[in-house]
Formats: structure tokens, sequence, C-alpha cells
């Protein structure tokens, strides 16, 4: 019952949050079709806000996100492309504004990285469980191993 | 066999390194693009003034191009510095960012006005194109209108000393 209603609880906020943001937008979605809209909510998603850093300019409540939403609206208003808004915010704020960092020179290892320590961390183990496999019974040959006892008993 | 023992060591001690310079990085700091790059032009309207102010206003000599307001508490940290260098002769202009000139002037005449030109971005729009995303922030500017330095947060005598200064010097003039 505890369980339940802890879950229902963050469930609720999670609602109240997600309301909130769609009030806010809506208010600023105002004059964009259907087609822009849709696009407005995928950018301001996918970028980042610099003052808060962790939250997407679509979650932050800083005046700095509300800016940056305010010209990724009027930019697609006028009719700028995402790569075009994209490209705008990257040529002042740097990568550091999208969420999903192009793949280049500077940022290969942050691509690749999880992927190589996945397959290091997988060699690993598959070493590890080879050398821990039980010797094969082909490992102690009993006829062997029985002559050598016998020599033993039959040394004064 | 000695391997073994020594991985985990040589482990533990790259990544108390990785962590040591990772310490020292401050992430709030985001480094700018503009550096080595024009400055946006802008068109701005002075306070205490019928001109405006625009991008080839600034050309011809090295110059600070502060942003700053009222409301920001850094820019108080920094404003004995911004006093001291202006009293040295370091052009600097005041970009007052989203801020009533009303407040600007009342903020200046209590501690004093270290800017040879001052001018109002009330909604921000110049400082979104500059890439400021918190004031106070100091652009150098050398005499073409480059941006060849970019100080984030309050104009210390160590960044003056060490970044700014043998930038002034060594541009225009």
């Amino acid at each position: 019952m505890m369980r339940f209603s802890a879950l229902a609880l963050l469930v609720l906020f999670c609602v109240g949050a997600g309301a909130q943001t769609v009030m806010r937008d809506r208010l600023e979605s105002e004059t964009l079709t259907a087609e822009q809209q849709q696009r407005y909510q995928q950018l301001v998603n996918e970028l980042r806000c610099l003052v808060c850093q962790n939250q997407s300019i679509a979650d932050s409540d800083a005046p700095l996100a509300a800016d940056l939403r305010d010209q990724v609206h009027r930019q697609l208003v006028a009719g700028r492309s995402n790569a075009e808004i994209r490209r705008y915010l990257t040529d002042r704020y740097g990568d550091f504004v999208l969420y999903r960092p192009p793949f280049k020179a500077s940022t290969w290892l942050l691509w690749l990285g999880p992927f190589a320590l996945l397959l290091v961390a997988l060699a690993v183990a598959v070493g590890f469980v080879r050398k821990r496999k039980p010797a094969g019974p082909s490992a102690v040959d009993p006829a062997r191993l029985q002559r050598l006892l016998d020599e033993e008993r039959e040394r004064p | 066999m000695r391997l073994r023992y020594l991985l985990p060591v040589l482990l533990l001690a790259g990544l108390a390194v990785l962590f040591a310079v990772g310490l020292r990085n401050d992430p709030r700091e985001v480094p700018s693009p503009l550096i080595g790059k024009p400055a946006p032009a802008f068109d701005l309207a002075r306070i205490g003034s019928e001109q405006r102010l625009r991008l080839a206003d600034l050309k011809g000599r090295p110059v600070l191009v502060n942003f700053w307001a009222s409301w920001c508490a850094g820019c108080q940290v920094e404003h004995p510095m911004l006093m001291r260098l202006a009293r040295e002769g370091v052009e600097i202009i005041g970009i007052d960012y989203k801020d009533t000139d009303a407040d600007g002037l009342n903020w200046l005449a209590r501690h004093g006005n270290p800017f040879r030109t001052l001018a109002a971005d009330p909604l921000g729009q110049v400082g979104l194109d500059w890439g400021v995303y918190g004031v106070p922030e100091t652009f150098v500017l050398d005499a073409e209108g480059t941006i060849v330095f970019k100080q984030i947060g309050p104009l210390t005598e160590t960044a003056w000393r060490e970044q700014i200064q043998p930038l002034m010097r060594g541009v225009g003039r």
C-alpha cells in the first residue's frame, strides 16, 4: 500500500510538471502551424539550458531558457530549418547547447567510449569464465594416478 | 603474474589523475565558439544620449565590452576592478543587460561609472547574439572588431594580468 501511494504521488508530480510545460508552450506556439509546432517541441527538448545545464530549454524556468525558446520560435516563424536554428545556437554557445553532440574529432570518445568499455568488460568476463572452467576428465589419467600411488606405497 | 597485482594500482592512479583534472574544470564555464571570430553586429540605444551605438563604433582600437546589470551580484564584485582599469585608461563599453535605464543609471551613480560608452540591451537580444548566458561577461575586442577573449563571471585581477592585458597591448595601439 505504501509503495502504491508513493508511486501514485510520483505519477501525479510528473503529470503536473508535464501539464505546466504544455501550458507554457501553448502560449508560445499559438502562431505556429502543426508541423512547426512539432518541430518546436523537438528543438526545445534537445537544446540545453546554459544556466541550469542539466535541463533542456523546454524544462527550464531560467530567463535565458525563455529567451532561447523565444528565439527558436521566432526563427521557426521566419521559415528557418531545424539545422539552421541549431547552427545559429552552436555558433554562439558551442556544441554545449546540444544534448546530442555531433560525432567529430573531439567527441568520438564520448560516443564510442561506452561501447569500447562494454567490449573490454566482455573480454575480461569471457577470460575469467574460461579460466575457472573445471578441468576436463582427460586431465587426470586414473590409471596413471593409481600407478603413482602404488609406487609410493611400495617405497620403504 | 606481477602485472596482475600492479593493474588495480595503475587503474586507481589513472582515475585519480582523471578526477584531479576534472575537479579543476568549472562546468559552468562554457567555452565560447565566438573567440577568434568577428563580433556580431548590433545597433543599440545609448543611455543618456540620443545617439546609437553600433559595432563600427568599436573598431580602430582594442576595447573591453562588459555586459552588466544593476540586478547582478557578480557585477558589484568586479566593479572596483573596472573602475581601476578605467582610471588606467582602458576603454570599457558597458552594455546594460535586461535592465531599465533608470535602475542602471542609479546603480552607476551609487558605485561610480567605469564606462566610456553606455548602451542598453533591455531584452537581452544582443546578449543572446553574443552568446552571453550570465552577467557579468566581458569580451575583449581587437582593433578589427574580432573577439579575442571572453571572461565569464567577474573580471579578476589574475584574468586581467595574465590574459587580457597582454592581448590589449598586443593588438592595435
